[in-house]
């Protein structure tokens, strides 16, 4: 399934941003959440074109509002004796968890909007950032 | 009934109704051949899987039917591939069956693999990899419904070796359970409506049909609609035949090729009727300057052909009979039409302007050399427009969509959304096939034909009386023609003076050749071929130089058309 979404993206030139793929309550069902960027026509065109796949069950357009997003980022940091206290307070204003610790590095667990973690990419960045892996977003829709 | 999988597959086929199987047999594949042997569906062995899925395809434009082809694995495969673009470009239903190696090896590069999934995903409507032989029956009867439902289009069914061999219960199902699969043909009253408030106010309307109409069966609607509005009517290359070419309110082809009248009213009519069609790029040539006045209905059953290249205000989606019929019922008693024909008459005679201004035409001399068009002709007037005709890709193809008027739905063969060079001649042999009391016709040239000419061998196995117009400019011509307008007569590599002689060709397949080098030879050698009961080549020397006008330069407006001297041979 997931070939057959990425390859129609690929075959008529959308972009994929993001794409997060997983299991939804029904084991049978997967659900793919994916972030693309186009004028108000491409993404109907988009939405058109996904419903055409034989195996898509349905499609959300979540539009630029109107949905909750959120993305986990794993962080890994080289921390030097008098750096870790700051990467600490960092990691604590932006609600995030340190997961691994060893005598050199941190590993850090952040959720948040695209924002946020670009945010803390920069604040990171100075401080020894070495790796980030980011799942893409995922979302629900407001309300019921 | 306890079954192994091949004999599911041949099973399947004829609770189908299939009644015959274009393919080729392999390693991947030799369980189901030992079922073809053993339950007798019919079987025609083709020289190459590109030329057998062109057959199917052939088969089920002229028929209306679904064709079915059978590759094995790994070069089957990968040789298929051109005719599963091919059909799914032009939205043709055929089921294509591929050889795999055993699940177990899957992945494995083993011998004769391919990812046939991933090399058939992006050419065909839908496929699937049969895993377990439980599944088998299910699948292919969900093949079958998905290929020719909704808007139309290949399916493959990926079957590895061990699946072929192994037993399952067989029960063929009568329904398909494809909840999220419902391709919508009703078309919406209001959306109708609303079109028909736009007919009723339009002063310059113009339907403009493709070949939705053909797949729809809907050309006896289509005709009563346009005679009912008595308004223009264009078509596109796909469209041909869906109202008889020589109808009095046909404007002949549009596009890049089409008639100077029918770029034009769709240039300035008020009201574009799109029925059917997709506003491909070789109909509206530079998107921005196409029909820059009209309001726009379209109808469609695929809902991602509307708004997909131009803007329309009125969108049906739905299936193209099913829409004409709501029309006309609306029409019946609708008082407004009363002074309709009035009111486009105005219309109508700056349409016939255009046509006295430039039409198309060409005048062969006498002693000059033979003219394609002259060919083209002289064939129509022989059959009435009453034959099928295939076509191959390049000039010969836009002289048959200009010259030949075919008068009925599913005559016209021609890869239209791809143009493959090759289809012509198996997908002849796949009409025939299907439509063995007609006449079928294949128009071609030397560098098509070329590409898949090793199928005459299946047209003389099977004694297939396929007349075969060879318009032979010893060159690429529509190549040459790009070549010499917009590459300052740089002639690179289009030369196809080298031959074969194509009689010999002929003979040497057990087919008959005939040739005519003058213009009063053409007549005798058309007659003298239509009266063989074999497959003949005609082969005709024509003028090389010869271009194909009008036409519309790639990705200018429709209204700037290049006109040549109507040529003199
Ligand atoms: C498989 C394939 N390769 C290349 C082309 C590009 N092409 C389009 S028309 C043409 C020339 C066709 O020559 P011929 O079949 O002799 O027909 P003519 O134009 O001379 O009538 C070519 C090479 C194509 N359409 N299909």
């Amino acid at each position: 399934m997931l070939s057959r979404v990425a390859g129609l993206f690929s075959a008529r030139g959308y972009n994929i941003d993001s794409l997060c793929v997983a299991e939804t309550l029904d084991p049978k069902v997967s659900q793919i959440t994916m972030v693309t960027e186009g004028e108000d026509d491409t993404v109907e065109q988009i939405v058109k074109q996904l419903y055409k796949l034989i195996d898509v069950i349905r499609v959300t357009d979540h539009g630029p509002d109107n949905h909750v997003a959120r993305e986990l980022a794993l962080f890994k940091v080289r921390t030097l004796p008098d750096s870790r206290a700051e990467v600490m307070r960092i990691v604590e204003i932006f609600r995030g968890k340190i997961v691994d610790v060893t005598p050199d590095s941190y590993a850090i667990e952040v959720t948040g909007g695209a924002e946020k973690i670009q945010g803390l990419i920069e604040l990171l960045t100075p401080l020894g950032l070495e790796d980030v892996t980011r799942t893409g977003r995922i979302a629900v829709a407001r309300g019921l | 009934m306890k079954l192994i999988g091949a004999d599911i597959l041949v099973r399947s086929l004829q609770e189908e109704g299939v009644d015959i199987v274009f393919g080729h047999p392999g390693g991947a594949v030799l369980e189901v051949y030992d079922a073809i042997h053993r339950c007798g569906i019919r079987h025609v062995l083709v020289r190459h899987e590109q030329g057998g899925v062109h057959m199917a395809d052939g088969y089920a434009r002229a028929t209306g039917r679904t064709g079915v082809a059978v590759v094995t694995s790994g070069p089957g495969v990968t040789n298929a591939i051109t005719g599963l673009a091919t059909a799914y470009m032009d939205s043709i239903p055929l089921v294509c069956f591929t050889g795999q190696v055993p699940t177990p090896m899957i992945g494995n590069d083993a011998f004769q693999e391919a990812d046939n999934m991933g090399l058939t995903r992006p050419v065909t409507k839908h496929n699937y990899l049969v895993k377990d032989v439980r599944d088998l029956a299910a699948t292919i009867k969900e093949a079958f419904h998905i290929a020719s439902t909704g808007r139309p289009g290949p399916v493959v069914v990926d079957l590895p070796k061990d699946v072929s061999k192994a037993v399952a219960d067989y029960h063929y199902p009568e329904t398909v359970d494809l909840e999220h699969y419902q391709p919508r043909y009703d078309a919406h009253w209001g959306q109708v409506k609303r079109a028909m408030a736009l007919i009723l106010k339009a002063e310059r309307p113009v339907v403009y049909f493709g070949g939705g109409v053909i797949t729809s069966n809907a050309s006896k609607e289509l005709l009563a609609f346009c005679e009912r509005l008595k308004v223009p009517v264009t078509y596109t290359l796909m469209g041909i035949g869906g109202i008889p070419g020589n109808h009095q309110y046909s404007l002949g082809m549009l596009g890049m090729h089409g008639t100077y009248r029918s770029n034009k009213a769709v240039d300035e009519c008020d009201l574009l009727i799109a029925i059917g069609a997709r506003f491909d790029d070789r109909v509206t040539g530079k998107v921005d300057d196409f029909s820059p006045r009209s309001k726009k209905i379209h109808v469609d059953i695929d809902p991602t052909s509307i708004r997909k290249s131009v803007y329309v205000d009125v969108p049906i989606v739905g299936d193209v009979k099913n829409c004409l019929e709501k029309f006309l019922e609306l029409m019946q008693d609708e008082p407004k039409l009363k002074d309709y024909e009035t009111r486009v008459a105005p219309w109508w005679e700056k349409i016939n302007a255009w046509d006295r201004e430039h039409s198309i035409g060409y005048a062969q001399k006498e002693d000059g050399p033979i003219l394609p068009q002259y060919v083209i002709d002289k064939m129509y007037e022989m059959t009435a427009g009453r034959a099928v005709v295939s076509t191959d890709v390049g000039q010969h193809q836009m002289w048959a969509a200009q010259y030949y008027h075919a008068q009925r739905p599913n005559d016209w063969v021609t890869s239209g959304g791809l143009g493959t060079m090759g289809f012509g001649l198996p997908a002849a042999i796949g009409a025939q096939f299907g439509r063995p009391k007609d006449t079928v016709v294949l128009v071609t040239s030397e560098g098509s034909f070329s590409m898949c000419c090793q199928e005459l061998a299946v047209a003389v196995e099977h004694d297939l009386p396929i007349k075969i117009l060879m318009l032979r400019n010893n060159t690429l011509g529509m190549v040459r023609q790009w070549q010499q307008f917009f590459y300052d007569k740089r002639y690179s590599h289009v030369d196809m003076s080298s031959g074969p002689d194509w009689v010999k060709f002929a003979d040497a397949f057990g087919a008959v050749g005939l040739r005519a080098s003058h213009p009063d030879e053409v007549e005798s050698v058309l007659e003298k071929g239509f009266a063989t009961r074999k497959p003949v080549i005609m082969d005709f020397v024509c003028r090389t130089e010869e271009n194909c006008f009008p036409m519309v330069p790639g990705g200018a407006a429709s209204r700037d058309m290049l006109h040549g001297e109507p040529s003199r041979g």
